[in-house]
């Protein structure tokens, strides 16, 4: 079998990547590079969850402006991802409610887990990777 | 004295740290991610509001309007702008940032 078999082969594998998001946009630059990461795993058409929990449920708020500190305002981005066939978008119950937070502040439409659920959706997944 | 704090308070022990230091009269200047602090029903919410008592609060305006929290500031929290950021370091005989 030559080399160029193999990876033919290997392409049509499909894997559980599961991105967990745990921090606030803008402070640090996780939040921006993890959604870039986001996209072209799914450029690979892989199976993809975006998981939000901690500050990094703050990600997901609407009503940014970001004219003031002259950064990208990614938080758009979101709304494209069902465009790369990204649906699958989950909230942590209890993050959001540490920080007063309701689904009709977010940019997007989420599934809300409890913490045993998420629990349960990330031993599912064959990949995990922490932003 | 002038405390400066960039890091949000669920992330980081930055701002307690902060508190538990901060003398009668002292400003504290809340900027980045540590502006999350003094929004309606956070984590720190409780902690800020008695803070304000003897302490006086700021927090970063154009901060607060880029992760979309500018509608949710406590009250009793000043909130500056980059002009009013200056201000306060001049005002202030010593900064401290808590990093």
């Amino acid at each position: 079998m030559s080399e160029m078999d193999d990876m033919d082969e290997g392409s049509g594998i499909i894997k559980k990547f599961m991105f967990l998001n745990r921090k606030a946009p803008h402070g640090t630059v996780y939040a921006l590079e993890g959604l870039e990461v986001v996209l072209i795993t799914a450029a690979f058409d892989q199976d993809v969850s975006m998981v939000f929990t901690d500050d990094g449920v703050y990600q997901l708020i609407k009503g940014v402006d970001t004219k003031g500190i002259e950064v990208k305002d990614f938080s758009k981005t979101y709304r494209a991802l069902d465009g790369y066939d990204i649906e699958k978008l989950y909230v942590d119950q209890k993050s959001m409610d540490a920080r007063g937070l309701t689904e009709e502040d977010l940019i997007v439409d989420v599934t809300v887990l409890s913490v045993d659920e998420m629990a349960n959706l990330m031993a599912e997944q064959d990949v995990v990777i922490s932003f | 004295m002038l405390h400066i704090v960039n890091k949000s308070a669920t992330d980081r022990g930055s701002l307690e740290s902060c508190l538990a230091m901060a003398t009668k009269g002292s400003a504290v200047l809340l900027i980045e991610d540590a502006v999350y602090a003094v929004t309606k029903g956070g984590a720190a919410a409780a902690k800020i509001q008695a803070a304000a008592a003897d302490l006086k609060i700021y927090a970063l305006g154009p901060d607060l309007a880029a992760r979309g929290m500018s509608g949710r500031v406590l009250d009793g929290v000043n909130v500056v702008d980059y002009g009013g950021f200056v201000d306060l370091v001049a005002e202030h005989k010593s900064c401290q940032s808590w990093l």
